[in-house]
């Protein structure tokens, strides 16, 4: 592993296990002719470094070239099509990276059509995760609209024999105004196949001249959305289509020692028993529902801890940590005046989106088509290729725009069991996930312990820092703050869950225990917790949000009614920085703990849609919100104890504080991602918000 | 045993055959292709099966469709006339009242349902009557304001 290998790409290494690439193939430039007919094709070459990305790795022989990132057509009408392998799953990347075609095509948004996520006509991407759409997708999009249109210049300018430099672009069309010429798009591509490949140099409109970029168009499909027209994967019909259900172990680790189907075959309903694998398929919902109950199963558990063992248990099957020291730990907290010592948990927290795993499988002749809602279409496809033992050219994989993910839709299981049903079945089958079984059997955001040191002088200098995360990740895990002997690891362990990627995975974790550390040492030097972080601070993006964020909030300044408090945190992640201030009330000793208003400052380079980006970070914040006062994963021998929404509790309308957000727009920096870093400073502003009102430190997530 | 429902839906007459244990949201979704009302949880809890019933709210996931014979259902493919969207629908559109947007059709019913009953709301009867539906996407501060901008431009009749 190298020094400068992405954080964030070593944080979805862990999860995911990604192999690296098996082959690398020529492009062959007829075959997008094949599906895409005649005009303009614009092959996005990704260069060496990213093609060597990590988050690349994971192909396994597919039929899409290796180093092709995304492609852009023009046909012969002068319809403009793009197509990625990014998914939307509500974070509004169809309508971002349209703007940013759209920008250099100098065209409309709405004249774009977005081909996302679609195995057979989308070029191979690794997933829609870790902060990467904005960053690398988005430009490669950029440079294709950019080539497109000065190869449409060259067009002109051989039409007509004048010079280039006297071409315009604009609606469509490129107009040679000294003549009173003009061509649409279409027309000039007429009758040719014009294929043309660009690289990282194709000159970019820059931001600060971005008409289309840059603001709030609507979303893409929003009336689609609003008018209940959308087909999520759950929404599919399919001539003659079945309805699955799966009959699920008793607890985790349970082992089947006995199963009786024959009254479920009795009832007419298909029924497969294949390895560990039981599961039903019948005309209606309700008909598999009564003949999975009609499976007669007797299981046996294995021992399991439950979620009051879970922190201590981390510690015990803790791995030596990793990371970069500085310094001297006993250095530094020699040369303190004050040192601390905080522990700090984090529960398992589910993703719950609200379109539960959803999976619609066909088979046409030996040939598997699979709709499901992921985030890794090309890994289900992968999935599905090896759990069926045949070639990822026969399994096409479709992701219609999905019911959200939050890093919660990596995986592929709904498509595998749908696919097996329908398989047995001979008819298309539709497999929706209950509530209770995406609570139980997806997968949670990891739990963390994590534990720190540090020392501080009387002046508000950090001498030391010493930071051990268990179990949770090391995403977000090294402070911005100047500290002259600082250790930041993580320690793998066992999780009793299945656990893997979400929004901002332990960057939540991280940043609040490290933000509510530093709020304890600012207390404890009685120095004012902003200025205590500035002193430390050189980073001057995150200075700039923590000044913004403590501006609007009225820091320092604005009165304080009582049994409130106030609190602020900051920090940076996946390409993001963001600090956010809190007021929160607390009726009387020991009582209710009230958020009341939330400040949140955030700076991700040049905003590409200034509403979008606002909604995503009022939803991460809300989100953030959820994890700090209420949500956790209960479990016990093998259980989850709180797989509803009945029981597990997630933000409603009732609970949404006055929110304000500042958008630091920074037009000469490249647009980072923002569906993420938002949601990490809520819970430890919270945290320091109520220590403010009432002199009680809270040390765990949930807090209340 | 099969039996045969009547109900009206979004003003047209509908007749089905089928088990009254079925729930109204499988009917709508399965039998007549109305995709709009969601399954999200299967209790009740997170409002994406939002219809309404005699204009009466209603969550369809734990509605057994033989109970609605008789009775007027609305979904969310009926509020757009002639290709015109219901003013709610258009608040939310306009303001981006979504992201996922998978709750989005039981968040404009429930909407709809509190504006017919009460034009004029105000922020508490908003957060009341819309508290029962889930957004996980939290875009709630939006949602709201689509409520009230549906309200100020006469929605919910």
């Amino acid at each position: 592993m190298t020094e400068d290998l992405n954080p964030d790409a070593v944080e979805v290494e862990r999860y995911e296990l990604f192999e690296g690439p098996a082959y690398r193939f020529e492009v062959s430039r007829r075959d997008f002719f094949k599906f895409a007919g005649g005009g303009l094709v614009i092959l996005c070459l990704l260069d060496e470094a990213e093609a060597q990305d990590p988050a690349r790795r994971g192909r396994q022989g597919g039929v899409q070239p290796q180093d092709i990132g995304a492609w852009l057509h023009i046909d012969e009408k002068g319809a403009v099509t793009v197509y990625t392998g990014k998914a939307e799953v509500g974070q509004n990347i169809r309508t971002s990276l349209a703007q940013v075609v759209a920008e250099e095509l100098r065209i409309s948004v709405n004249s774009i059509q977005m081909v996302m996520a679609d195995t057979a006509l989308t070029p191979f991407d690794a997933g829609t995760f870790g902060s990467r759409t904005t960053p690398s997708m988005s430009p490669q999009l950029r440079r294709a609209g950019a080539a497109a249109r000065e190869a449409l210049v060259d067009l002109a300018a051989a039409e007509w024999k004048v010079d280039r430099g006297t071409l315009q672009v604009a609606d469509g069309k490129v107009t040679h105004a000294p003549t009173s010429r003009a061509l649409g798009f279409g027309e000039l591509t007429k009758g040719q196949k014009l294929a043309k490949a660009v690289g990282a140099d194709a000159p970019l409109t820059p931001p600060a001249q971005w008409k289309v970029a840059g603001t709030s168009v609507l979303k893409a499909n929003g009336r689609d959305i609003v008018t209940g027209r959308h087909k999520y994967t759950s929404d599919i019909r399919r001539p003659g289509m079945l309805f699955g259900k799966v009959l699920r172990p008793a607890s985790y680790g349970a082992t089947l020692v006995s199963v009786d189907t024959k009254a479920a075959e009795a009832a007419g309903v298909t029924v497969v028993h294949d390895g560990d694998f039981i599961g039903v398929a019948a005309a209606t919902e309700l008909a598999a529902a009564r003949g999975l109950d009609a499976i007669k199963a007797e299981w046996k558990g294995s021992p399991q801890i439950s979620h009051k063992e879970l922190f201590e248990s981390f510690k015990k099957s803790a791995a030596a940590g990793s990371g970069n020291p500085q310094g001297s730990i006993d250095e530094g907290l020699k040369a303190a005046e004050v040192t601390l010592k905080g522990t700090y948990t984090a529960a398992y927290v589910a993703h719950a989106p609200l379109e539960p795993r959803a999976a619609v499988a066909e088979w046409t002749d030996g040939k598997l088509t699979v709709w499901t809602g992921t985030q890794r279409p090309f890994g289900v496809r992968s999935e599905l290729a090896k759990a069926f033992n045949i070639p990822e050219d026969r399994v096409r994989v479709i992701v219609p725009d999905t019911g959200s993910g939050y890093g919660g839709k990596h995986s592929g299981e709904a498509a595998i069991e749908a696919a097996r049903l329908a398989k047995a079945a001979g008819k298309p089958v539709k497999l929706v996930w209950t509530r209770e079984e995406e609570f139980t059997w997806a997968y949670f955001r990891p739990a963390g312990l994590i534990e720190v040191r540090s020392g501080v002088k009387k002046d508000g200098t950090l001498t030391a820092w010493d930071f051990h995360n268990y179990n949770s990740g090391g995403a977000a895990i090294k402070p911005l703050y100047e500290i002259p002997h600082q250790r930041s690891e993580f320690h793998g362990a066992k999780s009793p869950l299945r656990q893997g990627s979400y929004r901002g995975l332990a960057a939540t974790a991280n940043h609040f225990a490290r933000e509510t550390h530093m709020d304890e040492l600012a207390r404890a030097i009685q120095m004012d917790p902003l200025q205590f972080r500035l002193k430390n601070l050189k980073d001057a993006r995150l200075r700039a949000v923590f000044e913004a964020a403590a501006e609007k909030f009225g820091w320092g300044k604005a009165a304080k009614a009582e049994g409130h408090g106030f609190g602020i945190a900051g920090g940076f992640d996946k390409g993001g920085y963001v600090a956010t201030c809190a007021e929160v009330s607390v009726a009387k000793p020991g009582g209710k703990l009230r958020v009341v208003r939330a400040v949140t400052a955030f700076e991700c380079g040049a905003v590409i849609n200034p509403e979008h980006l606002k909604n995503q970070i009022e939803g991460a914040v809300l989100m953030g919100l959820g994890g700090a006062l209420f949500e956790a994963i209960e479990f016990e021998a093998g259980k989850i104890l709180n797989p509803r929404f009945s029981q597990y509790r997630v933000p409603r309308l009732g609970d949404v504080p006055v929110l304000e957000t500042v958008l630091v727009d920074r037009k000469d920096l490249p647009s980072a991602g923002a569906g993420e870093c938002p949601i990490v400073a809520i819970a430890p502003a919270i945290g320091n918000a109520l220590f403010d009102a009432t002199g009680e430190r809270r040390r765990s997530l949930p807090l209340a | 045993m099969p039996e045969s429902i009547e109900f009206r839906v979004n003003g047209a007459r509908r007749s089905v055959e089928t088990d009254p244990g079925r729930t109204l949201l499988s009917v709508l979704r399965d039998d007549l292709d109305l995709s709009g009302a969601k399954y999200g949880c299967g209790e009740g809890q997170c409002g994406a099966c939002t219809v309404l019933v005699d204009g009466r709210p209603t969550r369809a996931c734990l509605m057994p469709s033989g109970a609605v014979a008789g009775k007027e259902i609305t979904t969310i493919e009926g509020l757009e006339k002639d290709g015109k969207l219901h003013p709610v629908q258009q608040a939310f559109l306009d303001l981006g009242a979504l992201q996922c947007g998978y709750c989005t059709c039981g968040m404009i019913l429930s909407a709809v349902a509190l504006l017919n009953a009460s034009p004029q709301p105000t922020d508490a009867e908003i957060t009341q009557s819309m508290n029962g539906n889930i957004c996980r996407c939290c875009a709630y501060p939006r949602i709201a304001a689509a409520v009230r901008l549906a309200a100020a431009s006469k929605g919910g009749k």
